[in-house]
């Protein structure tokens, strides 16, 4: 199953790759991986997304929770949670696909962020089965580079990951 | 308000946090601080002929003593020779700092010479690594170092120190700190007090209970806990290689050591049992052989410091997560005024383990007859009678290592010093060195092979320097016994690379350095060999033994069995 695991983490040289290292030496995968320093500027805040099952989330958890500089940590999968991802996305927009293009950005609600006279990129948010099919539905049309985020995540309602 | 450079910083605060002896070899990158050693007293510097060797030591003494090792390099070489010692440590969770000279900070990242990213290097081996910012760091970093190495779970730190933070004209204040915190780290100081009493109910329900502990015992220091504990329930108990001497071997309800090659009836016992309790061991796969079938009958209580440990091979009915001391002391408080559940049950599964001892006796190997050479058994065993049980003992790996745990008994913890989680040849000299140089007066024993000692025999020469009387028994047996027992079982004797051709003079090599080396070819020459071998505790004295090359390790679990699938001999399975 699809987990995805919010890491505070102390914002240290060197911490990042311990987290990744980390997975690589237990043989654990990593889907995505995003990380970025938050309010606190002492601390990051890096969420992954995996693959594993119970066991396997059991020992990443467990694992992660050992390294020094992982602070806190929360499986968001194990609760209600908004799993965001953005996308830059450029394709190309000639002749008939130009107005095809539109459409499919109006469809996503995605934004076509910069403009030349055969290229659109567009950027789009959201879980990454959206950001998956809007791929898809731009691929006949020809998609001539993406940049995805990986995801971001955070808990509803009350539940927050803070010291 | 006193000022220090950051090279003094490190000589007066290895003073302040007690440390006696550090390990090391100098270089360019280490050389302020080594000037800083020099202009002290206090703290001793041990100069071993290889870096690895410098590990070792400091692993040995820290096993010895239950205090973190202290390790000095410089960049590099320096550092990357030290790995192969910072692995061993970290696999067997023993503390030890490691401090590493590093070029200059404005050279780092440019293949600066002797550069080596060491904090990268070793990532996957250390507890946790620092690398030195700015000098007045130095006295905090170096307390976190320890704090973490000896706390928790302990294992190796490495502090990563640029030649620019140790230079000698730059001075800033230095306080020695006497506590430090770090918040992301916050090792538990007792179990779960709902588990650790559904524990003790299923220790007095059980039928077939077994205490399987660990060195977790030995790192904690609950040797003495554990003991009041098992004969308090009057349940066996047996030990993983590493948690040897934790309750003594000597007493009845010791079934000494088990997994891979331990004894019959630990592991009878093990597969066979309807509770087993985990105390400060990791179900590791030379114990648990086949996880599949591990244990079918049995309910798993798992005491551990480390949550990680837990349920990571095999899953735990009932896991505490504690610090071994401090759990067992609560056992052992809940237990007061209770009785056993089953009181008929319990000598029951002890005639049964008896029966298991029965089928055994006096057919743990073929003794040698006159004439012959020896067994490696035999000679192990004689070292066990003429020190009476008492001496420290290491040892390298292979064979020997495993006949050293077979046959000499412990009756006290942190006497036996061995590598088992990595298994590194070459560890068992230099650990002995290190233990002698802080126990003096005691007996320290390496048993070694001729394998395993060529890895590291270049440390007489600090032995020469030092005056360390450490005795080293060379069990020969001209091959790489292990590795060939191995090829013996599984490739039909096809012996690859595992014999020992052009093996030096040992004779002549011991007397290079100065020392006593002794020779035994046959029975009859071993009792007196070893009376003049432990004459002068103080004496280096080299027994080169001639043993049995054709001789196997048995019990010996059958791959992807069960606990009680092994073969007995050559010609006996269960």
């Amino acid at each position: 199953m699809r987990h995805i695991i919010s890491i505070l983490l102390e914002n240290e040289p060197g911490a990042l790759s311990r987290v990744v290292g980390l997975f690589s030496q237990r043989n654990f995968n990593i889907e995505t991986l995003n990380v970025a320093p938050t309010e606190d500027p002492t601390l990051s805040r890096l969420t992954v997304t995996t693959v594993g099952d119970d066991r396997v989330i059991e020992q990443i958890t467990k694992h992660l929770n050992k390294l020094i500089d992982v602070v806190k940590l929360v499986d968001l999968t194990e609760g209600n949670h908004i799993e965001r991802e953005l996308m830059l996305v450029k394709v190309k927009a000639l002749g008939a696909s130009r107005d095809e293009v539109k459409r499919t950005v109006d469809i996503f609600r995605a934004q076509i962020v910069d403009v030349t006279p055969s290229v659109y990129t567009v950027q789009i948010t959201g879980d990454a089965g959206k950001l998956d099919a809007f791929v898809q539905a731009m691929a006949p049309i020809g998609i001539l580079e993406v940049a995805r985020t990986g995801v971001s995540g955070i808990s509803r309602g009350d539940k927050v990951l803070s010291l | 308000m006193e000022l220090l450079s950051g090279a003094d910083m490190i000589a007066r605060f290895l003073q302040d946090e007690g440390v006696e002896r550090i390990y090391g070899y100098p270089g360019g990158a280490a050389l302020h601080i080594y000037d800083a050693l020099f202009r002290q007293d206090k703290v001793k510097h041990i100069l071993v002929r290889h870096e690895q060797a410098a590990t070792h030591a400091a692993d040995g003494y820290a096993r010895a003593s239950g205090k973190p090792g202290t390790v000095l390099v410089t960049s590099g070489p320096g550092a990357t020779n030290a790995v192969t010692g910072i692995a061993t440590a970290y696999m067997d969770s023993i503390p030890m700092v490691v401090l590493c000279g590093q070029v200059a900070s404005h050279l780092i990242g440019e293949d600066a010479f002797q550069e080596t990213d060491i904090v990268g290097v070793t990532r996957p081996i250390v507890k946790h690594s620092f690398a030195i910012k700015h000098p007045s760091e130095i006295p905090e970093v170096l307390k976190k170092a320890y704090y973490l190495a000896s706390t928790g779970r302990p294992g190796p730190v490495v502090v990563d120190i640029p030649k620019d933070m140790t230079a000698p004209t730059e001075r800033y204040e230095y306080v020695y700190p006497k506590k430090v915190k770090i918040r992301s780290y916050n090792p538990v100081t007792r179990g779960h007090s709902g588990q650790i009493k559904k524990a003790v109910d299923m220790m007095l329900k059980a039928r077939r209970p077994v205490f399987y502990t660990g060195g977790g015992i030995v790192t904690s220091g609950a040797s003495e806990n554990l003991t009041a504990l098992v004969r308090r329930l009057g349940f066996p108990i047996t030990t993983t290689l590493m948690g040897i001497g934790a309750y003594p071997q000597t007493d009845a309800q010791s079934l000494s050591w088990l997994g891979m090659h331990g004894s019959y009836e630990a592991n009878m016992a093990m597969h066979h049992a309807d509770l087993i309790i985990a105390i400060g061991a990791r179900f590791d796969d030379r114990v648990t052989n086949n996880t599949s079938k591990f244990c079918p009958t049995a309910k798993i209580v798992h005491v551990d410091i480390d949550p990680s440990s837990i349920s990571k091979t095999v899953r735990a009915d009932v896991p505490i997560v504690g610090p071994a001391d401090s759990v067992i002391n609560e056992m052992i408080s809940l237990l007061q005024g209770r009785e056993m559940a089953n009181a008929e049950a319990l000598p029951e599964w002890w005639a049964t383990i008896d029966g298991w001892r029965a089928e055994r006796e006096g057919k743990l190997y073929e003794p040698s007859q006159p004439g012959e050479r020896l067994k490696p058994q035999e000679v192990v065993e004689a070292v066990y009678h003429i020190t009476r049980g008492e001496a420290f003992v290491t040892t390298d790996v292979g064979q020997h290592q495993m006949f050293a745990a077979q046959y000499y008994k412990f009756d006290k913890p942190n006497r036996w010093i061995t590598s088992g989680g990595l298994g590194t040849m070459g560890f068992g000299f230099p650990a002995a060195m290190g233990i002698k140089q802080n126990f003096p007066d005691d007996i320290v024993v390496c048993f070694t092979g001729e394998g395993s000692f060529q890895m590291m025999m270049q440390e007489l020469s600090t032995c020469k320097q030092f005056g360390t009387g450490v005795k080293i028994i060379n069990l020969n047996n001209g091959s790489l016994g292990m590795v060939r027992q191995w090829q013996d079982l599984n490739y039909k004797s096809r012996h690859a690379h595992s014999y020992m051709e052009s093996l030096p003079d040992f004779h002549k090599l011991i007397e290079a350095y100065g020392f006593t080396a002794l020779k035994v070819e046959r029975h009859d020459q071993l009792d007196a060999a070893l009376e003049r071998m432990f004459a002068d505790n103080d004496e280096l004295v080299f027994l080169d033994v001639d043993v049995d090359p054709r001789e196997h390790v048995y019990p010996m679990q059958v791959p992807l069995g069960a606990m009680r699938d092994m073969l007995l001999s050559k010609t006996e399975r269960t």
